[in-house]
């Protein structure tokens, strides 16, 4: 492991040792389980099992391809999924409280001022025929008591700290006169108009080019920095996680397969899938011609947790036990793995050691 | 890891400068898209300047690769080498043809020999049509002798498909076996040249390297040469012998695959090269993220000067914002549009502080 | 280097259900067709209204236009439903029941023919201006544009006026109100389909012109007019009704058509007001069976629930 006192720290470099997280957790989610269906038909289970915990200014990521659940096990935690069709079960607690109990009403208050979220798609998260002034007002005139003056202050000044050049002007100006850096950044300023606790962001680079993907990355990480709050970043971007969160979850097809702090993560690991997707992405840093090692198949072909590991029919690890059982989420000191045969040492194709 | 990256550096810079079998050749191609206006009579009130003048050189059997970011102009320059836009000036050489000047029944049966992989693989490929018939019909247009069945196993085969997806439609396949399909397609009608535009991004992260080794793959058994596009640096260097950079319109730095990493010269190159994450804690911990200022100018009003003026933080008052930089040659196989790449190097034009945050 | 294996696995897509065919989108569509049963009710009116249609003769128990029972209404009533008579008598002393039962096939065959001669005008003129560049495009949708500033009604008057009064005549008519609609419609999907990823790819893959128009824009843009054809059979029923009700349709009177029925109710309305509601029932149900399947069908061929 590479010594942290050795050259020079980038700009970027993630403050873990000044941030100081408290020991007591701000969210867990205890078992979530999401079920999707309409009457009569069976239904699917989007999120299952999912168990974790976030500490206030803590970086959790939550990794995944399309279809692994991450962005349904947010939508469950702001209590945004439609209430007809969709069975949530498990425990959600928030500061005490169980979201998943809450009336509608008090989810309303919870959102945007204790939780906010940042989506991927700045465009279609705001409204387009108001202007950027008005949509950051409203949200902070929405929760506290302030006047129209002031809450336009207070606007100008969350727009100044997501570093908006010429935040006076912006003000007065719609969606569809910026770029789409400048809306996310719009957005940013929008989640922490009501300084929350608890800020989730939902592939908020994923539509972005990769130096404007550098500046909000920076920008996000400042502003909670400043606020201590704990910040949820879903991605399926293991470079964006790697300079970023303080643990990782990885999830495949609603359930979290392996967690841990991000550098036995990254150097270490131990599920076949994590491990097959550090080696199967190319790395700017990796020499040419090294050749890479896909994953086999398609996130499509899986096997119902029910039956097995979903997984096994990509597993290059599997073992006859992997279609018998289903795996449980074991905790082996400060990492959890959910696999019968997991990847050894030697045979982890992990980053730099 | 240092050892070995030396090593392929100097391979890379021992290997001859092969100019003498270039498949294609492009010289000062422009592409601009007009901006017309009126209610009635439409008028030509300025242009998109899409690609504005670029020189390109892919040698025979090699990968060169294209990366930039969206709105750069490197999707047009690949379908204007294509002829699938109309590119305003320059010429484009395959294989010594003059490839602008071609018309009707020439141009046509040109394209049989360079052929495109798109970036999305549903949307490229006609939803109503079965696998065989996306993979027969070109092999019919361009009168290619060829037993139906025979044919579409054998190029399924080389994808890795099973024969058995001759007769099923694109929209039951998954992303990654789409992909191949596009592929197939391609290669079905044995070209020199592929230019793949954006191959692998729209499909999940644990699908790309799979089609990025079967390109790979390909190249090897049938002798490809590759026009790679794409926004991805990573993916760009690994599948690329030659890069070249762009940024609005022009090519900023072009080099191989290695001296681009290792020694990256136009100040452009340096910035993108330090935002692409790398997944690995241990190096993004300590590396030095140079944080580009502002947004891409529009390429409708490009600035003036050097078009990275507006965003470098080495730019240097007055020339770069008055004189356009040429793509010089400051080392061998390594060209630069920068007026000052050495000085850069040495360190007497240095970086303006930064400010707190990116504006 | 290695050939990666296949990749596929035992829950492959690929390998599902029917493993010697995939499933085209049409096929995909005639499923969910099936399945839906709005479609079936609108697919059964149909049904029926053309078999009574090819069936008339046979099914009615008394010949058209007979006047068997004009002895019978008088100049302020006519018999009502009766033994023999299961709707009554009409105006002119003929059977209701097989009146109504002749009507229908007037109503078909113009609406029809009408429809599908409006569509096969329309779609060429479609297929010109979507298909062969800016300059044909630019002409025919002027074209189209002068039909289209026409009032439909005033446009049919105007051609039964100067064809004639007959059935031929009525057809154009009707037809000529429906050419710009499918014009335009195809027109613009076309455009559309145009501007997509695959025509590009057809482009590349260096096939002709008049392959990529024929073989790869017109049939991923036919679905649209498929739907609207369907919608204008019930708009030509009504349309068939009106123009008689104007007194611009068939002019031969010994031929049944409800819209003429309609005529014929409306001085005995107040006591006989079963002369006016069959035949509207009959236009009002059939021009739905269409508006129904028409919706289906809509539904059934729409892009996005294919995924």
């Amino acid at each position: 492991m590479t010594d942290d006192t050795i050259g020079g720290r980038g700009v970027n470099a993630p403050d873990v040792v000044r941030r100081d997280l408290s020991t007591e957790a701000l969210l867990t989610v205890r078992d979530l389980r999401v079920e999707f269906g309409k009457k009569g038909q069976r239904p699917t289970t989007a999120v299952d099992e999912v168990t974790f915990e976030i500490r206030r200014g803590e970086h959790l990521g939550i990794v995944g391809e399309s279809g692994s659940g991450k962005s349904v096990t947010s939508l469950a935690i702001m209590g945004l999924l439609p209430a007809t069709g969709v069975r949530v079960s498990g425990q959600i607690m928030f500061d005490g409280e169980d979201l998943l109990a809450a009336s509608e009403k008090r989810m309303r208050d919870v959102r945007g001022r204790d939780i906010a979220m940042i989506f991927q798609d700045p465009m279609t998260s705001l409204n387009p025929v108001v202007t950027i002034g008005t949509q950051i007002s409203e949200v902070i005139r929405g929760h506290r008591d302030m006047g129209k003056a002031e809450a336009n202050e207070r606007a100008v000044e969350l727009l100044r700290k997501v570093a908006m050049p010429d935040p006076g002007r912006r003000m007065k100006e719609y969606p569809h006169q910026l770029s789409g850096g400048m809306r996310q950044r719009v957005l940013i300023a929008i989640a922490l108009a009501n300084e929350p606790q608890l800020l989730i962001a939902d592939e908020p680079t994923t539509a972005l080019d990769v130096t404007i993907q550098a500046q909000i990355l920076e920008i996000l990480k400042q502003v909670v920095a400043d606020t201590g709050t704990a910040l949820i970043m879903i991605t399926h971007d293991l470079g964006v996680v790697a300079g970023l969160c303080d643990s990782v979850h990885v999830m495949y097809q609603g359930r979290v397969v392996e967690s841990a702090q991000r550098r036995p993560l990254f150097a270490e690991p131990r599920h076949p899938y994590t491990g097959g997707l550090l080696a199967s992405v190319p790395r700017l840093d990796s020499p040419r011609g090294q050749p890479l090692k896909p994953i086999p198949g398609s996130p499509t072909d899986v096997l119902p947790w029910t039956q097995g590991c979903a997984f096994t029919p990509r597993c290059a690890n599997r073992i006859d036990t992997c279609t018998e059982k289903t795996p449980a989420l074991k905790i082996e000191g400060q990492r959890a793995l959910r696999c019968f045969n997991p990847l050894t040492l030697s045979s982890a194709g992990g980053a730099t050691p | 890891m240092t050892e070995r990256r030396r090593e392929t550096a100097e391979e890379a810079s021992s290997k001859p400068d092969s100019t003498n079998d270039q498949l294609l050749v492009v010289r000062g191609l422009k592409v601009h898209f007009p901006i017309k206006h009126g209610i009635l009579f439409d008028r030509t009130v300025g242009a998109v300047q899409a690609v504005d003048g670029v020189d390109l050189d892919v040698p025979r059997g090699r990968t060169f690769g294209l990366v930039g970011e969206s709105g750069c102009g490197k999707s047009t320059l690949g379908r204007a080498i294509l002829r699938l836009v109309e590119p305003t000036a320059g010429n484009v050489r395959f294989d010594g043809v003059d490839v602008a000047s071609l018309q009707g029944e020439k141009l046509r049966s040109m394209r049989r020999r360079m052929q495109m992989v798109f970036q999305d693989p549903l949307a490229s490929l006609n939803p109503r049509q079965s696998v065989e018939t996306i993979i027969s019909e070109p092999l019919r247009a361009h009168g290619i002798e060829y037993s139906k069945k025979n044919r579409v196993r054998e190029v399924l085969d080389l994808v890795g498909l099973p024969a058995s997806a001759a007769t099923r439609f694109p929209h039951e396949f998954s992303g990654g076996q789409r992909q191949r399909i596009g592929i197939a397609r391609a290669v079905a009608l044995e070209p020199e040249l592929i230019i793949a535009d954006e191959p692998v991004s729209a499909l999940d992260v644990s699908i790309q390297a799979q089609i990025i080794n079967l390109l790979e793959e390909l190249q090897e058994r049938l002798g490809l040469t590759y026009l790679v596009i794409a926004h991805d640096l990573a993916v760009v260097r690994h599948i690329s012998e030659e890069i070249a950079v762009m940024y609005l319109g022009g090519i900023v730095e072009q080099t191989d695959s290695e001296q681009l990493y290792l020694t990256p010269r136009h100040p452009y190159t340096i910035a993108l090269m330090s935002a692409v994450p790398v997944p690995d804690p241990a190096i993004e911990d300590h590396r030095q993220r140079i944080l580009l200022s502002g947004d891409l100018p529009s390429p409708a009003n490009p600035p003036s000067g050097c078009r990275f003026h507006t965003r470098c933080p080495y730019r240097q008052e007055t020339r770069c914002d008055t004189e356009r930089p040429e793509l010089r040659l400051i080392s061998p196989g390594h060209r630069v549009a920068c007026h000052y790449a050495e000085e850069i190097v040495a360190g007497t034009v240095t970086p303006k502080v930064d400010a707190a945050l990116p504006v | 280097m290695t050939m990666a294996p296949p990749l596929m696995s035992p829950s492959d897509p690929m390998l599902g259900v029917d493993p010697e065919h995939g499933t085209s989108l049409w096929r995909g569509a005639w499923r969910r067709l099936r399945r839906n049963p709005v479609a079936i009710l609108g697919a059964l009116l149909v049904l029926a209204f053309v078999l009574i249609a090819v069936f008339a003769s046979a099914l009615a128990p008394y010949a058209a236009n007979s006047r068997e029972w004009a002895s019978e209404v008088t100049l302020t009533s006519v018999p009502g439903p009766r033994e023999g008579n299961l709707l009554g008598i009409d105006r002119y002393g003929s059977d209701l029941y097989s009146q109504l039962l002749y009507g229908a096939r007037q109503s078909l065959i113009i609406g029809v023919v009408s429809t599908l001669l409006g569509l096969v005008v329309g779609a060429m003129l479609g297929i010109l201006a979507g298909g062969l560049g800016a300059k044909v495009d630019m002409v025919v949708m002027r074209i189209v544009d002068i039909l289209l500033s026409i009032p439909s009604l005033l446009l049919a008057v105007s051609i039964v006026a100067v064809l004639g009064q007959n059935r031929y005549a009525v057809m154009i008519a009707i037809a000529s109100a429906q050419v710009p609609v499918f014009a335009r419609l195809l027109r613009g999907t076309m455009l559309s389909q145009a501007r997509s990823d695959y025509v590009l790819a057809a482009t590349s893959l260096g096939l002709r012109r008049r392959t990529i128009v024929m073989g790869h824009v017109l049939p991923n843009s036919l679905g649209p007019t498929i739907v609207q054809a369907t919608l204008n059979l019930s708009t030509a029923v009504i349309e068939v009704a009106a123009l008689s009700f104007l007194g611009l349709g068939e002019s031969d009177p010994a031929v049944a058509e409800w819209g003429r029925m309609l005529v014929a109710a409306q001085d005995r309305f107040a006591s006989s007001p079963q002369l006016a509601l069959w035949p509207g029932l009959a236009i009002a149900v059939s021009a739905l069976g269409f508006t129904l399947l028409g919706e289906a069908l809509r539904e059934a061929l729409d892009p996005k629930g294919r995924r």
